[in-house]
């Protein structure tokens, strides 16, 4: 599903160039829940962006879902962004001032779906993590925890190939942390592949598969239960 | 263009501006104030353009009074000083030799008392030929006009002016076929007009009759007492008005170097001082309105811009949801004209409802200074079509500065 190969990015500052990601080899096949760990500044967030589409690479191949990406523009993006990833982010990124249900129905509506299938669609996944009574109302009136329900409902509702999700309980307590992971998991199970981004040793050791990162290599890649399904 | 007419855009753009309610309120009265101004400027320029026209549109524009005055060279034996009469000989010459001639029309003017009953007053007389009410149309509330057949058989008949009916007549009396006297001579009236804002000077009121019974009952022969000179659209008048002086100097052996052997006065020159001027007010006019409307997008643009800072994390958002940078921008660019738009309405409509307080308030009776002020649809159709066109430009550079920003930067702003 995803696969990297020799991936090198590097961030001008100022004269020099930071060399963040030196060499990453990675392959992550359909249907794996793999979690990319590592201290900040380990280079997991820019491996994130560049899985994600929303950053390019500098050198090395990546193919997503068998195509290689090269030369993209923006449009190109945009559109296997939409038709292939989920994200799911730290700080959840609602749109404020949009109901869940809208919030949910945002990707649909760039992929040019019409109101009343948006709405159908939105409306089965918030009812998916559990949030169908909540529908209508606006984020500032959902807990963390539900905010990102709601993100997470958000990332589904294209039925895209991979969920990336960035630290997706970093702003949340412990319990509403599990909750979070367990719908993550469930997500997991149905046949998703999840790819989290997290420091928390607890929530990577919910995933089947752990990747560490330091200094922008790969410096351990080991399977955590046996009973992968790949 | 589907996505116009797309009940979706229409509803994203809904809640960006019900989110921003105040930058939103601002943004559209800076528009309006501009286009506001636009209108009432354009307004109260054509009111006083109207009104200007109102006073001076009884004559034609391209006219040339001429009359005769006293030499001041000596010329082929004449010393200076000869008496100068014109003749209607010479108004046949005029015709003759002068090209681009509408009308020339000879007068005569005197002052006399009038009575009818036992009211009087003295007025200015004057005799006159039909093509005067061409030449300076007159406004006729009852009768007519003089006619052919009163020049030819020198009626004793009058034409008066509303002043005089009011100063001789009683309310209500209906003047038509009475008789009124001026110089022991009984004239029937046949005709009543308003009278013009304009007045020629001399005692308030005028009387016209047949310029043949003039003639004749002031003794004045063959002569006449001034003319009033048309010249057709497409000549110059100032040129007409120096080569008829230059024919009667000729005609009356003047020297051709004399400028006072006879005077003249060019109304087409004084009206052009006049259109002049108001030309300049519309020039400031437009200039005024279209910098403020220009200034009211560039505060559209100026707050769109800021709102796309505001606005970062959310693009982000959209744009990793999968909206393509085309999609970012239409929607800011649609925002900017629909912002421009309604502000662009109000604008027009409420300066259409100052022009009609300033109408109401300033523009009647006939002391106002305005009339009618108004701006024509076509004028107003374009300025905010500009508006729109402007807003458009304006909205671009949000939308680039939105969509430059990389989705993952947009995403890191908090």
């Amino acid at each position: 599903m995803i696969k990297i190969e020799k991936l090198h990015k590097s961030y001008p500052m100022g004269k020099d160039s930071l060399h963040v990601l030196k060499g990453l080899d990675l392959h992550i096949k359909e249907g794996e829940f793999v979690a990319i760990m590592g201290s900040s500044g380990s280079g997991k967030s820019t491996l994130l962006n560049i899985v994600g589409l929303l950053d390019g690479h500098d050198e090395g191949n990546y193919y997503l879902n068998g195509q290689l990406i090269e030369n993209l523009d923006e449009k190109k993006a945009a559109i296997l962004r939409n038709k292939f990833l989920g994200f799911v982010f730290q700080s959840f990124n609602l749109i404020t001032y949009k109901t869940a249900v809208e919030n949910v129905a945002l990707p649909l509506y760039y992929q040019g779906l019409g109101r009343k299938e948006r709405q159908e669609i939105a409306l089965k996944y918030l009812d998916k993590v559990g949030l169908k009574d909540r529908a209508n109302h606006l984020p500032s009136e959902l807990s963390g925890g539900e905010k990102q329900r709601v993100a997470v409902a958000r990332a589904l509702a294209t039925n895209p190939k991979v969920v990336l999700a960035d630290e997706p309980t970093g702003a949340l307590d412990s319990a509403t942390s599990d909750s979070v992971m367990e719908l993550l998991k469930d997500i997991n199970r149905e046949g998703m592949t999840v790819f989290v981004i997290t420091h928390e040793e607890d929530i990577a050791a919910q995933t089947d598969r752990i990747v560490r990162l330091k200094d922008g290599v790969i410096i351990s890649d080991e399977k955590v239960n046996k009973n992968v399904n790949a | 263009m589907k996505f116009l007419f797309d009940k979706d855009t229409w509803q994203e753009i809904y809640s960006s501006i019900r989110k921003n309610k105040m930058r939103t309120g601002i943004t559209i009265i800076g528009v309006m104030w501009g286009m506001f101004l636009l209108v009432v400027l354009l307004g109260l320029a054509r009111g006083m353009e109207n009104n200007f026209n109102k006073l001076f549109g009884s004559f034609a524009t391209n006219s040339v009074f001429v009359w005769a005055q006293q030499t001041s060279k000596p010329f082929k034996g004449f010393q200076e000083g000869k008496s100068l009469t014109l003749k209607m000989s010479d108004l046949e010459s005029i015709k003759n030799e002068i090209k681009g001639l509408e009308f020339v029309v000879p007068r005569h003017q005197t002052q006399a008392m009038a009575i009818n009953n036992f009211k009087s007053g003295t007025f200015g007389i004057f005799g006159d030929y039909p093509e005067l009410d061409k030449v300076q149309k007159k406004d006729l509330v009852y009768g007519r006009f003089i006619n052919d057949n009163d020049i030819k058989e020198k009626k004793k008949v009058c034409v008066i002016e509303e002043e005089i009916y009011k100063q001789l007549f009683d309310i209500d009396e209906y003047p038509i076929g009475t008789y009124i006297k001026i110089n022991d001579i009984n004239y029937i009236v046949v005709g009543m007009y308003k009278q013009g804002q304009v007045g020629s000077g001399g005692p308030q009121g005028n009387i016209h009759i047949p310029f043949t019974t003039f003639q004749q009952v002031y003794n004045r022969g063959d002569s006449i007492g001034w003319m009033m000179i048309t010249g057709k659209p497409e000549f110059d008048i100032t040129q007409i008005e120096a080569d008829i002086k230059l024919l009667l100097k000729n005609l009356h052996k003047v020297h051709p170097k004399d400028d006072r052997a006879f005077g003249s006065f060019n109304l087409g020159k004084e009206i052009a001082k006049i259109t002049g001027f108001l030309t300049g007010m519309q020039f400031l006019t437009w200039f005024v309105g279209i910098a403020t409307l220009i200034a009211g997008v560039f505060a559209i643009g100026n707050i769109l811009l800021i709102t796309v800072k505001e606005r970062t994390n959310e693009i982000g958002i959209r744009r990793a949801i999968g909206a393509k940078p085309w999609e970012i921008k239409r929607q800011i660019i649609l925002e900017s004209v629909f912002l421009t738009s309604i502000a662009g309405a109000l604008g027009i409509i409420f300066g259409g409802l100052v022009l009609m307080l300033i109408d109401a308030t300033l523009g009647q009776g006939p002391e106002s200074v305005l009339s009618n002020p108004t701006v024509n649809i076509p004028v107003v159709l374009i300025a905010a079509l500009t508006l729109i066109v402007l807003g458009t430009l304006i909205g671009l550079i949000p939308a680039h500065t939105a969509v430059s920003i990389r989705p993952i930067e947009a995403l890191r702003e908090e």
